[in-house]
């Protein structure tokens, strides 16, 4: 999403734009759509934990009717998401489809099936924006998290979208301890691909709960994160991620606020509507697309939309100085850190959720997990699974 | 870029309009950009542009009195610069 300055006539504007946020819109202005769990990737840190299809998945008519629903809502784009969305059959079909009824597209795709005839199809819709994965600015970092050979893909896939003609695609980093350091790299490669930069906050949802400990930024590197979004903000873009981070000081340009329920939310493949992308969870679940009233019902009458559209209480933060610019942050961040949700962020630039992580905690776990559960070609072997040390010493005698 | 009351406007081809409690969100599809019309007057406004003979018209016709003109120019204006709204001929 790009955002304009808002246009108001100063005498007549009632309250700040973003409490009007707070209290929901009659449709998101930010709606993910995640087609598919199957994957033909395992990255570390999936916040959908995608892998292997599900077998409730929406079919292609139902698909079509809930881009009708999005039309009719005047939802304008959507950002589809999976999964690798690619991998369905479908997918080309129900893109022309979407475009044909007025809803434009922004698809994830970690680039392996993007070819050059794909690219030039591509280039040639209006409408369509493609998104391509990277997390890391060399092969070294990139593919420890998402899998051998994916660093040449996602290039592959984006030299193939240059070539094609498409202009400002986007190149989309999740930010780890890991890349942080190389935010001046990703800039230069996307520069390098007429691509734009979007970089993402790491969170603890999906198999990203397991890794997050490991991978989430260290507090000095958030704070180089927050000087480099202030000194490239508006060649960059952040979805909104970083918002916990306007308690460095200035607010990041964005809204600066959870839009959870009030201007976003989550289709899943199975139809399920989520509160945001980071909170696919049975306590975030606000209805299905297949219900009685279909998607504009969950959105507009959903009980826990409701509650997250009505006036939140800043719980420990109230008292907190920077609680106007940061709001808390994250819900999904806490929730899956068990984190209490009216407390701080578990990465609080204050410091404030160092006592609560460092005390007895009991992190949730997913409640869908779409995980492949057999060898999967390319899978990430992640470095850092023996980190820690061992709790006890190793039994020297098998049998003992 | 100046919106004059005797010149003719309309909503650009590829931008939308869509009605909320505080006004209207506006996209337009080609450029990708989501813009906010924070008032109901200035998305009656925008909306009255396309039949009006003149941008005046279409300010006297959402009961904008000539107190507020200048600030509703200026918010046209700043529609315009963002291609939101485009000239045409009268």
């Amino acid at each position: 999403m790009t955002l304009a300055p808002t246009v108001s006539t100063g005498s007549t504007t009632k309250g700040r734009l973003v409490d009007q946020f707070e209290r929901g819109l009659d449709a998101p202005i930010c709606l993910t759509w995640e087609l598919t769990y199957a994957c033909n990737l395992a990255c570390v840190h999936c916040l959908s934990s995608s892998g292997r299809r599900d077998p409730d998945e929406l079919t292609t008519a139902e698909c079509k009717a809930l881009i009708d629903e999005f039309e009719r809502m005047q939802v304008f784009y959507v950002n589809i998401g999976g999964g690798e969305p690619t991998v369905r059959p479908d997918f080309w079909e129900l893109l022309d489809y979407a475009v044909a009824h007025h809803v434009g597209v922004k698809f994830s795709t970690n680039g392996f099936r993007i070819t050059p005839e794909r690219a030039a199809r591509l280039a040639a819709t209006d409408y369509v924006d493609v998104q391509v994965s990277l997390d890391g600015a060399t092969a070294e970092v990139n593919d420890v998290v998402r899998g051998e050979g994916t660093y040449d893909a996602a290039l592959r896939a984006m030299a193939n979208l240059r070539d094609a003609g498409m202009k400002d695609f986007k190149m989309s980093v999740v930010c780890t301890r890991h890349n942080i350091g190389q935010l001046d790299e990703f800039k230069a490669i996307a520069d390098h691909y007429g691509a734009q930069l979007r970089l993402t906050r790491l969170r603890p949802s999906g198999r990203g709960a397991d890794v997050w400990e490991d991978l989430h930024p260290l507090p000095e590197q958030q704070r180089a994160l927050y000087d480099w979004l202030m000194a490239h903000g508006d060649q960059v873009l952040t979805g909104d991620s970083f918002f916990h981070l306007a308690a460095y000081g200035e607010p990041l340009p964005g809204l600066n606020l959870c839009g959870a329920g009030r201007v976003v939310c989550l289709v899943d493949p199975v139809g399920d509507v989520y509160a945001c992308p980071f909170a696919i969870h049975d306590r975030f679940l606000a209805g299905n697309v297949r219900d009685l009233g279909g998607f504009d019902t969950v959105w507009k009458h959903a009980p826990l939309f409701q509650e997250l559209r009505s006036p939140q209480t800043g719980g420990a933060c109230t008292s907190c100085s920077a609680y106007d610019a940061c709001r808390g942050g994250c819900m999904a961040a806490k929730f899956f850190t068990g984190l209490p949700l009216d407390g701080p962020d578990p990465e609080c630039v204050k410091g404030n959720a160092a006592d609560a992580l460092a005390g007895d905690r009991t992190r949730p776990g997913g409640s869908r997990d779409h995980s492949h559960n057999g060898t999967v070609r390319n899978a990430p072997v992640p470095v850092t699974l023996l980190r820690r040390r061992p709790s006890a010493m190793c039994d020297e005698n098998p049998l003992a | 870029m100046p919106v004059h009351e005797a010149a003719a406007w309309r909503l650009s081809d590829s931008v939308a309009l869509r009605p909320e409690r505080f006004g209207a969100l506006a996209y337009d599809f080609h450029t990708r950009k989501l813009s906010f019309l924070k008032t109901p007057t200035l998305v009656d406004v925008v909306r009255r542009l396309g039949e009006s003979t003149t941008v005046g018209d279409a300010l006297s016709g959402a009961g904008v009195d000539e107190r507020e003109r200048a600030a509703y120019l200026q918010a046209l204006g700043t529609l315009a610069d963002g291609g939101l709204i485009e000239e045409r001929s009268p």
